[in-house]
């Protein structure tokens, strides 16, 4: 059994590096803070998203796929060539690693990208990842790419070779579920467009949230939190132009008795909000680190039942669920502290970054 | 043919000290002191099991049971045969009161609340926020900017609910004057709704306006501008669970003065309450209808259309959601009335779970769910049959029959007589006086707050702290006893599958 057959709770430890001005660096910090967190993984699933690392395809998309078998490979691109124009494609290196086993063939694709094609791309993934059967495209942004599996993120990073990666902004994930599903498209981030993201805690509102989501065509094959939380966010901030931290003042909403005291514009902002957008609102714990074309937001619930810390340190802006991984990454912090429960956070790229 | 007594009286001759209150209480006759024998004779042939005698015998002197007395036939049972004696002597419809009490399923009691263990942390009420706060109509996500750049979304008209509990609509007839002051006083307090049904609204409520909603049913009484403009939404009554596809009647003996008054019609007249409405022979009429009375009140008001649950709910909600309507009550077959014929009481209409579950999933399927708010009613008898229903995708639920019960009503479903012993269902000035306002409207208050709490409870013991993250989270119940095409409709796992 897999994921999407049924739902698998699972604890988690992620974290993020961002550097603002865009200066690039390969995965071995990312990897280490991981591996400080090792505890709150339980090698069935780990994974990496990386930004800045495809410079020389940056307007194209890079699609990175998992295949089970050599026909559905074979099924899978002539789907994709029949629909877009391929224009490089490629294995995805790795190095064989004595605690990964059974890597399913893993490709990579350049696609060329014309203006508003974004739609056409979520649909090819969905198309794929529910319809041909051994396919799974698990990245599918432009200049970023997603790099997960089966196994302990520090052993997964060298897997893939991470170190020979330059990016400027790195998310992980270790994962912590509660069975044994084994299957490398159901770890984590997940990645559609440019959004990957990264999710701590099991939310208690999943159906509700999933069943309203869905009405607008967004497939929850996988039956993760990850996933719905992801489409959430593409359904607000991608299809209807909301910034990270408006999302969180949905998601995340204030509790009603907070809202009957605020002053009349923010009452009014906040009741609009919840009157029309309630479905979406996410219950239970959560932290979750989500990336973007323009920079990186964090948000956690609004009882604040997962931690998450942040660090800042000169243009470096580091996130983990502990401490130990910031100090990990960088011993010398300028600020330190916890994401407070409701509140987004959110971290741009300097306007002068390459 | 000898009519058979329901049931027998039973009295500890011991225990009675003749204090003749069973007499005094009952007003269907059953108690008559023989002064000369000094003795207390007994016509159980009257007795409808309101249970008032038993409960005022301060000598706990009197038990009512089942007729003993049997017939022999595994296929024709006793109250088969008796109806047909019933009919071969009369030839007359047989007509009952109250919701089903056939052994259909009960899909609610086959459903289970899930709860938190390890994986995710269960909410303590005590000490953490719990939200019921509902608010029922239309939800859009068109989202906008203005100028400045701050988000805009239109807000439509909403009922705004602390808990998400309405009152049924039981009109001015069916139940009485005092009842109604009990209903509207408990959802003034509880800031919940009370609904004057079909029967029309007295005047003496209209300063409470923003706690009533009012009914436009097919008889249309007491319906004008002015009733319209007393409410916080307008209902519009299609049909009614305890019989769908059936208009009413209030017998003339009911039509007091201050009914008639209520009601705009004639006293003593018959109210009969046509069963279809005949502006609406199909769905575009209805949207007329929906239009009409939004242009009546300025697009303030949210509009329900109340349907009962049949077999092809579905789409009739469908279409319902395209009507402009704003909220879509679904009464389901065990819902109650004053009277109804028994035979469609107890065979028109579907389960409320199963109709429940189809409309919202249809509705999600056809991306209209946002559109409408659903109450769901029809047999909802505590708490954990609003959690579930919420989970199966309602907004919020309405309560008729227990709300009677809360008022005192002991259910012998005989309120087409208008003899109600608990001064509810009748209209009689010396029963009605039996009903004391304050203290049903304390006893419904009561109730509610009670559900409320163990709502609160179970959200919380499954991790979640508020109700839109309940309404529809089908994930958090699972089936029992239950077939594969049950489980589909329901779209609920069976327990103890993954």
């Amino acid at each position: 059994m897999k994921e999407g057959e049924f739902r698998i709770p699972s604890g988690c430890a992620i974290a993020a590096l961002i550097h603002k001005d865009k200066h690039r660096e390969n995965g071995e910090r990312i990897t280490q803070a991981m591996q400080m967190m090792h505890e709150r993984s339980n090698g069935l699933g780990g994974g990496f998203a990386a930004y800045g690392i495809y410079p020389e395809h940056k307007n194209e998309y890079a699609l990175h796929l998992f295949y089970d078998t050599l026909q559905c490979k074979d099924a899978c691109e002539a789907y994709l060539s029949h629909h877009w124009n391929i224009l490089h494609e490629e294995e995805i290196p790795t190095k064989p690693h004595s605690q990964i086993k059974d890597a399913p063939l893993i490709w990579r694709y350049f696609i060329e990208s014309v203006e508003h094609d974004e739609n056409k791309m979520t649909e090819t993934m969905f198309y794929v990842n529910t319809s041909i059967t051994g396919a799974y495209i698990f990245s599918c942004g432009k200049n970023m790419g997603v790099f997960k599996g089966v196994g302990y993120p520090e052993d997964l990073a060298e897997f893939y070779c991470l170190n020979q990666y330059q990016a400027y902004t790195w998310i992980a994930h270790g994962r912590y579920p509660t069975n044994t599903p084994g299957w490398w498209a159901g770890a984590h981030p997940f990645g559609m467009l440019d959004f990957a993201l990264v999710h701590n805690g099991e939310i208690s509102s999943y159906d509700a949230n999933r069943r309203y989501i869905e009405m607008f065509d967004y497939p929850c094959s996988l039956l993760t939190d990850t996933e719905v939380i992801t489409y959430e966010l593409d359904f607000l901030m991608r299809k209807h132009q909301l910034s990270f931290v408006e999302c969180a003042d949905i998601l995340a909403a204030p509790f009603w008795d907070e809202i009957d005291q605020m002053r009349p514009d923010k009452k009014r902002y906040y009741t609009m909000l919840r009157r029309n957008l309630g479905s979406m609102l996410i219950n239970g714990p959560f932290s979750i680190i989500l990336g973007f074309q323009d920079g990186v937001g964090a948000m956690n619930d609004r009882l604040k039942l997962r931690s998450l810390m942040i660090g800042e340190q000169a243009s470096c802006v580091y996130m983990a669920s502990e401490e130990s991984a910031i100090r990990k990454m960088s011993p010398q912090l300028n600020r330190l502290f916890s994401l407070k429960a409701q509140e987004a956070y959110v971290v741009t790229y300097e306007e002068d970054a390459k | 043919m000898k009519k058979q007594p329901k049931y027998e009286i039973i009295k500890d001759q011991d225990r009675c000290d003749t204090c003749r209150a069973c007499e005094f209480q009952c007003a269907n006759g059953v108690y008559h002191y023989d002064a000369e024998k000094k003795k207390m004779i007994i016509d159980s042939l009257s007795c409808v099991n309101c249970q008032r005698c038993v409960e005022y015998c301060h000598q706990n002197a009197l038990k009512i049971i089942a007729n003993r007395n049997e017939y022999h036939h595994g296929y024709w049972q006793m109250e088969d045969m008796q109806e047909i004696y019933q009919q071969a002597e009369h030839g007359g419809m047989l007509l009952s009161s109250m919701g089903n009490d056939k052994a259909y399923p009960k899909y609610f009691d086959h459903l289970l609340i899930n709860a938190s263990q390890v994986t995710n942390p269960s909410i303590d009420p005590l000490r953490e926020p719990m939200e019921v706060r509902t608010f029922l109509g239309k939800r859009t996500h068109h989202i906008t900017r203005d100028t400045n750049g701050n988000i805009q979304i239109k807000v439509h008209p909403h009922l705004h609910l602390k808990t998400p509990i309405l009152f049924a609509g039981m009109s001015l007839g069916a139940i009485s004057y005092p009842a109604h002051q009990a209903l509207l006083e408990a959802a003034k307090a509880l800031g919940t709704f009370y609904n004057c049904g079909e029967g029309g609204l007295p005047k003496a409520f209209y300063s409470d306006k923003d706690s009533i909603i009012v009914q436009v049913a097919s008889g249309r009484f007491g319906v004008d501008p002015t009733y319209l403009k007393h409410s916080a939404a307008i209902e519009i009554k299609i049909g009614q669970g305890a019989k769908p596809g059936i208009g009413g009647h209030l017998p003339s003996r009911k039509n007091s003065a201050l009914i008639a008054d209520t009601r705009m019609i004639e006293e003593g007249s018959e109210a009969i309450s046509p069963a279809p409405h005949h502006d609406i022979y199909s769905i575009e009429d209805l949207r007329q209808l929906v239009n009409s009375l939004k242009e009546a009140t300025q697009y303030e008001k949210p509009i329900i259309v109340k349907v009962a649950a049949v077999h092809n709910i579905a789409a009739i909600c469908s279409g319902i959601a395209r009507s402009g309507a704003d909220i879509i009550y679904i009464d389901g077959m065990r819902g109650g009335s004053g009277a109804v014929p028994t035979r469609i009481r107890d065979h028109v209409g579907i389960p409320l779970e199963l109709a429940l579950a189809s409309v919202d999933q249809t509705l999600r399927e056809e991306g209209i769910r946002e559109d409408v708010s659903i109450i769901a009613a029809g047999g909802i008898r505590n708490s954990a049959d609003v959690l579930k229903a919420i989970a199966l995708g309602a907004d919020a639920v309405a309560i008729g029959t227990a709300a009677l019960i809360a008022m005192g009503c002991h259910m012998c479903c005989d309120c087409t007589k208008g003899n109600c012993n608990w001064g509810i269902a009748t209209q009689k000035d010396a029963l009605v006086k039996r009903l004391h306002v304050e203290q049903a409207k304390r006893q419904l208050i009561h109730l509610i707050q009670a559900w409320t709490l163990e709502l609160k409870e179970m959200m919380g013991g499954m991790g979640i702290c508020s109700i839109e993250a309940l309404r529809g989270n089908r994930m958090m119940l699972r089936g029992i006893h239950l077939q594969e095409e049950e489980l589909r409709i329901l779209q609920v796992k069976h327990a103890g599958s993954r």
